[in-house]
């Protein structure tokens, strides 16, 4: 069984959901829209308050190369565009929407019919990606048409597909696969085409043996597409994990980029939002979210509209536990702790998870005991207890020097620490002086 | 909104273990050598365990208690491997104000002056059996007789490492007596079987890996054979020796228990190995050309003090480096 080189931690697979088909949430009647939904500028409105929009229709647009055009995802009367604050509480730039009906943009196809053929050239479709608002939906809402145009000098050689979700309770990608299985096969035609390459993998971890063998039986039909299951280990999802457990090529430290070892990484329900995208012209206005928690009475994958306030996904699984809890938005290995449940579902929101009772709170950090767990934890071959302790004493040339940029914040050293030690605490602080300083000393070296 | 929400940065998974949990392990993993010992040595070794156990817990307790004033963390239970450790490391008739001693050192000395739990550079233990022997190498030296099948013998005897060293042959012992501890011997060291389950189980709760354990003795054995092989005799000593050094004395007690002390031992796999091949040349050659008979502790303190340049030097492979 394929997997990554070093490193990785199994915490509990808590998969509440992967056997619930994918349900349709109502529309909601308000919809808040945030103009910064993925990496890059944030948007620039082209509505004002008063307006009259229709599903589908351009709300914002994107403000450079590295940004995403935005879409209203119900139909109704734009009644704010103004400050709100998201799930972590800033307050940032959303459209507010009230619906009126179900109105859709004309140029939309609603049909369920599969459209196999593609006919449009790799520039057509890129600019279909980008018109639709395409961002990466396993939560890095990476901009999918920067990632498609592949840069002069470099040369896409695979296109590789994640439905590994390996985060812990999340199964949106999961039943994705199962349920859209033959539209993201032609999606994934879509993206080889588009980045020009003959090859492409699914890498699926093998706690999914029906999406799996699912998808092997439809990719019989479809030449140069090969599904390929990997072991269950935490991170194997991650970008570079991914595409040295499926090619074993290791892509550089930064600032190397996938592309350099000629691998194109696509999410799961990214492709299948590209296959609508292009074939459809439906831009990215809704998607599944894993509403999931032990203590939920109804987890659930539910087909959202973006802009839905998390309050109403929480209603539909059966509310709030009784008692504290820690309500995330995506898993729980990576996903950001919400203060503002009435803040919006965004394009990278693949699920909300609640941790309650003992799962909710960290215990209390002891002394290091030097059991070298998460060095043996790492994914990326890096000393975390050692990084941590010299953030600590801010010598930010000694955890520069051991490669501290090369971290991707998996948490696998922190969820291993016997002594329960807030390791990438440290490390994301030091990390972000070190790129700081990086950044100041190239800007110096300019002048 | 009745619920308070609870915010914290990623990842919001911790794992089942705990210091506490890991020591608990570490105990239950030598219980099976105990129980060998008690009935090789009889109930002198419960009273040895008993006093060192219980002076390693009160001196911790004591010492953070009234000197460092600092949290109180004797309840995670590394005192208590620390005194199972040293006691292991004793011959059954050891008087008992030795054994105070010995614990004095191993957790005041050894442990408490640099911080406790995860700062101490070298095994406690060991320490405190090393000052033991040095101190006081007649009481250190005079081992039992087993008293297993017969009646006790209250004769010392020679443990089969100082017999080797004055001239016997390396079989002077079947390696079936070497497994089962039928033989003179500190508390911990006459039961290589029982030992290796505890091995096996602390593999099993992913206490510790295979690397160390695995090297020191691969590597005592590729020296005996080598050793064997240039003194030109060839035939049954040529699996004899390397298999008499691998199960006679504290070699597998240190390999498994004490050279894998986390605060002692390097912090990468490969950092670990060559950690593991330093033990096990400096136990070889103080056992065949040094004054002791036995090299195992002196060999682990050695090496973990090479730990700090070995952390310096030896980092991991990293991802994307060739």
């Amino acid at each position: 069984m394929k997997t990554f080189p070093m490193g990785g931690v199994h915490p509990s697979e808590n998969k509440l959901s992967g056997a619930k088909p994918i349900e349709v949430l109502p529309l909601p009647d308000v919809v808040t829209i945030p103009l910064a939904q993925h990496i890059g500028a944030p948007a620039v409105a082209k509505v004002a308050k008063g307006d009259k929009v229709l599903t589908g229709q351009l709300l914002a647009e994107a403000a450079s190369f590295m940004s995403a055009n935005i879409h209203a995802p119900i139909s109704g009367t734009v009644t704010a565009v103004d400050l709100q604050p998201n799930g972590q509480g800033l307050r940032q730039m959303m459209i507010t929407i009230k619906r009126e009906g179900d109105e859709w943009a004309e140029s939309i196809d609603r049909s369920e019919t599969l459209v196999r053929e593609c006919a449009l050239s790799a520039q057509e479709i890129i600019a279909r990606i980008k018109d639709a608002g395409i961002v990466g939906m396993g939560g890095a809402t990476f901009p999918t048409h920067v990632k498609l145009s592949i840069p002069p000098g470099k040369k896409a050689e695979c296109v590789i597909i994640n439905g590994v979700e390996c985060e812990p309770y999340l199964t949106s990608d999961h039943r994705t696969m199962l349920e859209h299985g033959e539209e993201l096969v032609v999606g994934v035609t879509i993206l080889m085409k588009a980045v020009g390459v003959s090859k492409a993998y699914i890498g699926i971890e093998n706690n999914k043996p029906d999406a799996i063998a699912h998808l092997r039986g439809i990719v019989r039909n479809y030449p140069g597409i090969e599904v390929v299951p990997l072991q269950v280990k935490y991170p194997q999802g991650g970008e570079k994990q991914l595409i040295a457990a499926v090619t074993g090529r290791q892509v550089p430290p930064p600032p190397a980029l996938p592309i350099d070892v000629g691998a194109v990484v696509c999410n799961a329900s990214t492709t299948y939002a590209v296959y609508r995208a292009v074939q459809k012209r439906m831009p990215l206005i809704e998607r599944v979210v894993t509403v999931t928690g032990k203590k939920l009475k109804n987890p659930r994958n539910l087909l959202t509209r973006m802009g839905t306030p998390i309050t109403t996904l929480l209603e539909a699984a059966g509310g709030l536990p009784d008692g504290d809890c820690k309500v995330l938005n995506g898993g729980p290995m990576m996903g950001r702790a919400m203060v503002q449940l009435a803040s919006p579902v965004t394009k990278g929101c693949s699920g909300i998870t609640v941790l309650s009772g003992r799962d909710a709170v960290r215990r209390t950090a002891q002394q290091c005991i030097k059991c070298a767990k998460c060095v043996s934890a790492c994914p990326m071959g890096l000393e975390p207890y050692f990084l941590s302790k010299m953030t600590q004493k801010k010598n930010w040339d000694e955890i520069e020097s051991r490669m501290i940029t090369s971290c991707i914040e998996c948490g696998s050293c922190q969820a291993t620490c016997p002594a329960y030690l807030p390791l990438l605490d440290w490390i994301r602080l030091g990390k972000q002086t070190v790129m700081g300083r990086i950044r100041a000393r190239a800007a110096a070296a300019k002048k | 909104m009745a619920n308070k929400l609870i915010v914290a940065p990623a990842p919001h998974v911790q794992t089942t273990q705990s210091t506490a949990s890991i020591m608990r392990d570490v105990v239950i993993a030598l219980i099976p050598a105990l129980v060998v010992s008690t009935v090789v040595f009889g109930a002198n070794v419960l009273r040895v365990v008993a006093l060192s156990v219980a002076a390693c817990v009160a001196f911790e307790y004591l010492i953070q208690r009234f000197l460092v004033r600092g949290p109180l963390t004797v309840n995670n239970g590394s005192a208590v491997v620390t005194g199972l450790l040293l006691a292991f490391n004793l011959p059954a008739t050891i008087p008992w104000w030795i054994v105070l001693i010995g614990a004095f050192v191993a957790i005041a000395v050894a442990k408490m002056t640099f911080g406790g739990l995860g700062k101490n550079p070298f095994n406690p233990a060991l320490v405190g059996r090393v000052f033991l022997l040095v101190a006081y190498p007649v009481q250190m030296t005079t081992f039992p007789m087993p008293v297993t099948g017969g009646a006790f013998d209250a004769l010392s005897g020679a443990t089969p490492l100082a017999a080797v060293k004055h001239g016997a042959a390396a079989d002077v012992l079947g390696a079936q007596d070497l497994l089962l501890g039928n033989m003179p011997g500190s508390l911990g060291e006459v039961a290589a079987v029982a030992l290796l389950c505890g091995f096996v189980y602390l593999l099993w709760r992913r206490v510790i890996t295979w690397h160390i354990p695995v090297t020191v003795l691969a590597t005592m054995a590729l020296f005996a054979f080598v050793c064997a092989l240039s003194s030109g005799e060839g035939g049954a000593l040529l699996w004899q020796l390397p298999l008499f050094h691998v199960l006679a004395g504290g070699a597998i007690l240190g390999a498994v228990f004490m050279a894998t002390d986390y605060s002692t031992s390097p912090m990468t796999v490969r950092g670990g190995v060559i950690f593991a091949v330093g033990i096990g040349v400096i136990t070889m050659l103080i056992r065949l050309w040094g004054a002791y008979p036995e090299g195992m502790s002196f060999a682990i303190l050695i090496m973990n003090a090479c730990v700090p340049l070995i952390n310096k030097y030896v980092k991991p492979k990293r991802f994307g480096v060739k």
